[in-house]
């Protein structure tokens, strides 16, 4: 396996003291896969994402371990892991609109960023940056341009390509297509596939709340709720059998190609998620399940329930046993 | 169309008044910028409305006994004339505290309706009041105060007050122009437009409390730089004609050679009294910069 | 381009008549009759001679003819570069008044603000990195910035010149000594130089360390750090991205400082009787001295224009969004 993350959780530094944002989390990935992250605002993705890669001083890492490439990660060191960043593990962050320095031309931040990194041979890589700048459909005298003088697409795809440079053996692509248009999307997800399909990046992991970008681009998928995950599969379980009822409601509000809404009530899911700062026992979704029953008081473990699709819920589990019951039954007959 | 994760609007959070008002005790309290200034501040206070009543002498009272040195009867020793040091010091730092509020409301007041009205309007509204700015810094307010004062039987305190307001406030209508500017294209503003409120309305409800902060920072720096405009005024013999000031005991001193005939203790505390002030003023306005805005607090 | 910097030009222009009209028309507003006042030296006249001699003075002064042609002489005068003679010091012409009092005032002003610049900026900017420097640097920042301009004058002579006989404490050179290109008096000026240009370059040194601190502290925590920071870029390089964005700021703080220059600090001259221009001002409006205050006006005016001209000109270079938003202003 390629990334592998193992029971991680992540705490804020608050006033009321420290709020878990991440609580607990275990997935892996394996070489080339792209994985979505999804969620809603304040599941908790964004800041596992971040924290793979850069953990401010607001956020302390509280527990598991994180291996890229049989290497373990020291995301909690912030100097041990500065030679790692870009080079292993990279981002292309939320605020990639305002994340290029105003006051220095594209091709300057380039070459200050490769001498940070000791890069030895730094012709070669420009060399490959204009290659790679060229592929994408930017011309290279981007590279002697101001980050205000590009869109916003250019932007984001100038980003992805700096963040990239290094060939990092995963990518955290954190809302790469929130703030664009439809085609300029569809643009920087085929992007992302390329890049992959070359090898410019090894894994990647593409936070979104978007959960169509991840229809196109996604080998898998794992969906955070309220700071734990809720299921993870390959996106077609996810889209066409999820199990976890937080993903069935999240899949059954999508609107359909074609339906009329007048037809048919574009519903939502009723209820909130639970404050992270006092979060309550069991099960996070209890509250808004339409499944729930006493066994949910409990927290439900994240368990296989299938080959490559892991779900944390009691129902599930419970369905699954009784089946596994049942055709332990039958076969026993 | 892109469909998102989940199926519930989520309302923008919007931090509560009540969560807003406790963060800011919380933080204020905790600062030591805010609470050192804001302490010796009062303490200066204090000291400008009890000081004089404390006074044996009044502050133009010839004592008879000139040049003594500190200790003893007089507080702080006598001037070349035989009046008493101290009670001119405590009366002028309350000469002080006033020319500085009065200078501050009447730059505030200008600076900010001006600011506002050419940074929310813009266009050509906006170029005039860069001009006008321009042409104010131009001018001598040393030779227009001696202008307007030489038409006055005697120059007052509000005399000075005002007139440092209405020289100085170009500097805080460029500073709330830039900030209504920026506050301008923000997001919520745009929303309250689109939600076809009246322009006052979104001014008093929107723009004001983001602006709220920023307006009190405003008006602390004006305070403490009027009151060091009037120690120049005042030094230079331009001051109030009919009352003691912290910086025409200064001129005195001056004129009377202190310098050379060592009597610190004429020209010493005025000043440093008067730094003080300004300091004290100037750390609680940085601690109260960092309680509304985290990003400048170094945790 | 073309069209900003004459649009520019254009302000500059109207800023300089208007500018320049209004300071003819103060020194005019002062009560009382200059003339009177030069006649003053002459002791008791007889009523004869008297009108006499103001007919004489009113004329070769032109001040005998209506205001609106005052105004109209000055303009021809400022033209061809003739500002008239100094009431007060006559026969000195203005021009060689303030010709006079200029190096003085720009040898004290100029090296002051741009040393407290410079240390300032980098205190500044090292306090916003460390936390044990920032716990010093910005309190006596906030000292030195409330420190009232006479209180130093007063001060700094006091240690240095009366206390510890180090330098002297007014003029701008040694009574016993004539203008000569020797060191001996060069020797003596810097002397007299030097307390000035410190209290100066004091009370200056807060402002530039206070305004630099808090702009790096802002630009180390803005987007484009926290993303040169996650793709692993040493601290320097942050640094230096940093503080190369918060100077664009400071420097247009700079060029207006340096543009009021020429008004020179009247406080720190009078209270050293430093021979400056801010010294020349206040000996002028106390004699109602018109010409000689109308032309210290017109070097105030265009120093202020030159000021802006420089700032505009400094972020032209520097600042590659205004170079963008001016090729942009056709568009």
């Amino acid at each position: 396996m390629s990334v592998r993350v193992q029971n991680l959780s992540v705490a804020y530094r608050s006033r009321g003291g420290d709020v878990t944002a991440v609580d607990d989390v275990s997935f892996a990935l394996a070489d080339g896969e792209i994985m979505g992250l999804a969620g809603e605002s304040g599941s908790g993705k964004s800041t596992l994402g971040n924290a793979l890669v850069y953990l401010d001083q607001r956020m302390t890492a509280t527990g598991g371990t994180v291996t890229v490439d049989g290497r373990e990660l020291p995301i909690a060191d912030t100097r041990a892991m500065r030679p790692l960043r870009m080079t292993e593990v990279s981002l292309v962050p939320q605020y990639a609109m305002s994340a290029l320095t105003p006051t220095r031309k594209i091709g300057r931040l380039m070459t200050d960023l490769l001498t940070s990194h000791h890069v030895s041979d730094r012709r070669a890589v420009m060399t490959e940056l204009k290659r790679r700048l060229e592929l994408i459909g930017l011309a290279e005298d981007v590279l002697g341009k101001y980050s205000f003088e590009l869109s916003g697409g250019m932007r984001q795809r100038v980003t992805i390509v700096m963040s990239t440079l290094l060939n990092p053996s995963l990518l955290i692509a954190d809302e790469v297509t929130s703030a664009l248009d439809v085609s300029t999307q569809r643009a920087v997800g085929e992007m992302l596939l390329e890049f992959r399909d070359r090898g410019y990046v090894k894994s990647v992991i593409a936070i979104t709340h978007d959960l169509s970008i991840l229809a196109q681009i996604a080998d898998s998928i794992a969906i955070m709720y309220a700071g734990r995950l809720a299921e993870r599969a390959s996106t077609d379980a996810i889209v066409s059998g999820p199990l976890h009822p937080y993903t069935q409601a999240l899949i059954a509000s999508l609107p359909e190609v074609g339906v009329r809404h007048d037809q048919v009530t574009l519903t939502g899911i009723p209820g909130r998620p639970p404050s992270l700062a006092n979060p309550p026992a069991g099960c996070r979704f209890r509250d808004r399940c339409p499944f729930a029953f006493e066994q949910c008081a409990n927290t439900p473990p994240f368990a296989e329930v299938e080959p490559g699709h892991s779900v944390a819920c009691w129902k599930v589990s419970q369905e699954r046993g009784a089946a596994a019951g049942r055709a332990g039954q039958e076969q026993a007959v | 169309m892109s469909v998102t994760v989940s199926g519930v609007v989520e309302e923008p959070a919007a931090p509560t008044a009540g969560r807003r008002r406790s963060d800011f005790f919380y933080y204020g309290l905790r600062n030591k910028k805010l609470v050192f200034g804001l302490g010796l501040e009062l303490l200066l206070v204090l000291f400008a409305i009890i000081g004089p009543m404390l006074a044996k002498y009044g502050p133009q009272t010839l004592t008879g006994a000139q040049l003594r040195h500190p200790g003893g009867t007089y507080w702080l020793g006598t001037d070349s004339l035989g009046e008493d040091v101290y009670s001119q010091l405590a009366n002028g730092l309350r000469e002080s505290y006033l020319v500085g509020a009065l200078g501050a409301v009447s730059a505030a007041v200008v600076g900010m309706a001006l600011g506002f009205t050419a940074g929310w309007r813009g266009g050509i509204l906006d170029e005039v009041l860069q001009m006008i700015t321009n042409i104010i810094v131009m001018l001598p307010s040393l030779v227009l105060l001696v202008v307007i004062g030489s038409y006055l039987n005697s120059r007052s305190v509000l005399f000075e007050g005002v007139f440092i307001g209405l020289t100085t406030w170009p500097w805080v209508a460029r500073a709330v122009r830039a900030q209504t500017f920026s506050l301008r294209s923000r997001e919520f503003v745009e929303m309250a437009k689109l939600s076809g409120r009246r322009p006052v309305e979104i001014i008093v409800r929107d723009i004001a409390p983001n602006m709220a902060s920023y307006l009190f920072l405003v008006v602390i720096l004006l305070f403490g730089s009027s009151m060091l405009l009037a120690a120049s005024y005042d030094f230079l013999g331009l001051g109030p004609s009919d009352t003691v000031s912290l910086g025409w005991m200064m001129n005195q001193a001056t004129q009377n050679a202190a310098l050379l005939y060592r009597e610190w203790w004429w020209f010493i505390p005025p000043g440093a009294v008067l730094t003080a002030m300004v300091a004290a003023l100037l750390v609680a306005n940085v601690g109260l910069d960092e309680v509304f805005n985290p990003k400048l607090r170094q945790q | 381009m073309r069209r900003y910097l004459i649009r520019k030009l254009i302000t500059y222009v109207l800023a300089f008549f208007v500018g320049v009209s209004i300071d003819w028309g103060i020194p005019h507003l002062i009560p009382g009759d200059p003339i009177q006042g030069l006649l003053s030296r002459f002791g008791q006249l007889d009523p004869a001679s008297y009108t006499a001699l103001y007919k004489t003075f009113a004329q070769s002064f032109g001040l005998n003819v209506p205001l609106w042609q005052q105004y109209l002489n000055f303009w021809k005068g400022l033209l061809t570069g003739n500002m008239g003679i100094s009431i007060s010091d006559d026969p000195n012409t203005v021009t060689s008044l303030v010709f006079g009092a200029m190096p003085y005032t720009l040898a004290l002003l100029v090296p002051a603000v741009v040393l407290s610049y410079v240390v300032g900026n980098r205190l500044g900017a090292a306090a916003a990195r460390r936390r044990l420097l920032d716990n010093t640097v910005l309190p006596l920042g906030y000292v030195f910035q409330a420190i009232p301009y006479p209180w130093l004058a007063l001060v700094v002579p006091y240690l240095l010149g009366v206390v510890w006989h180090v330098f002297p404490t007014s003029g701008a050179y040694s009574e016993t000594l004539l203008p000569a290109w020797n060191w001996t008096f060069i020797g003596s000026l810097l002397d007299h130089w030097f307390l000035p240009f410190l209290t100066v370059f004091i009370v200056s040194l807060g402002g530039w360390a206070i305004g630099m601190r808090n702009l790096v502290i802002y630009e180390l925590e803005n987007d484009s750090s926290r993303y040169l920071r996650a793709l692993g870029a040493s601290e320097r390089v942050v640094r230096r991205y940093a503080y190369r964005s918060a100077s664009l700021p400071q420097l247009s703080g700079l060029a207006l400082a340096l543009g009021v220059v020429i008004g020179g600090n009247i406080v720190t001259e009078i209270a050293f009787d430093y021979p400056g221009l801010g010294h020349l001002i206040f000996g002028a409006i106390t004699s109602q001295d018109y010409f000689l205050l109308q032309g210290i006006f017109i070097f105030i005016v265009i120093g202020v224009l030159i000021a802006n001209f420089l700032i505009d000109l400094v972020f032209i270079t520097v600042d590659p969004r205004t170079r963008l938003s001016m090729q942009g202003a056709a568009a």
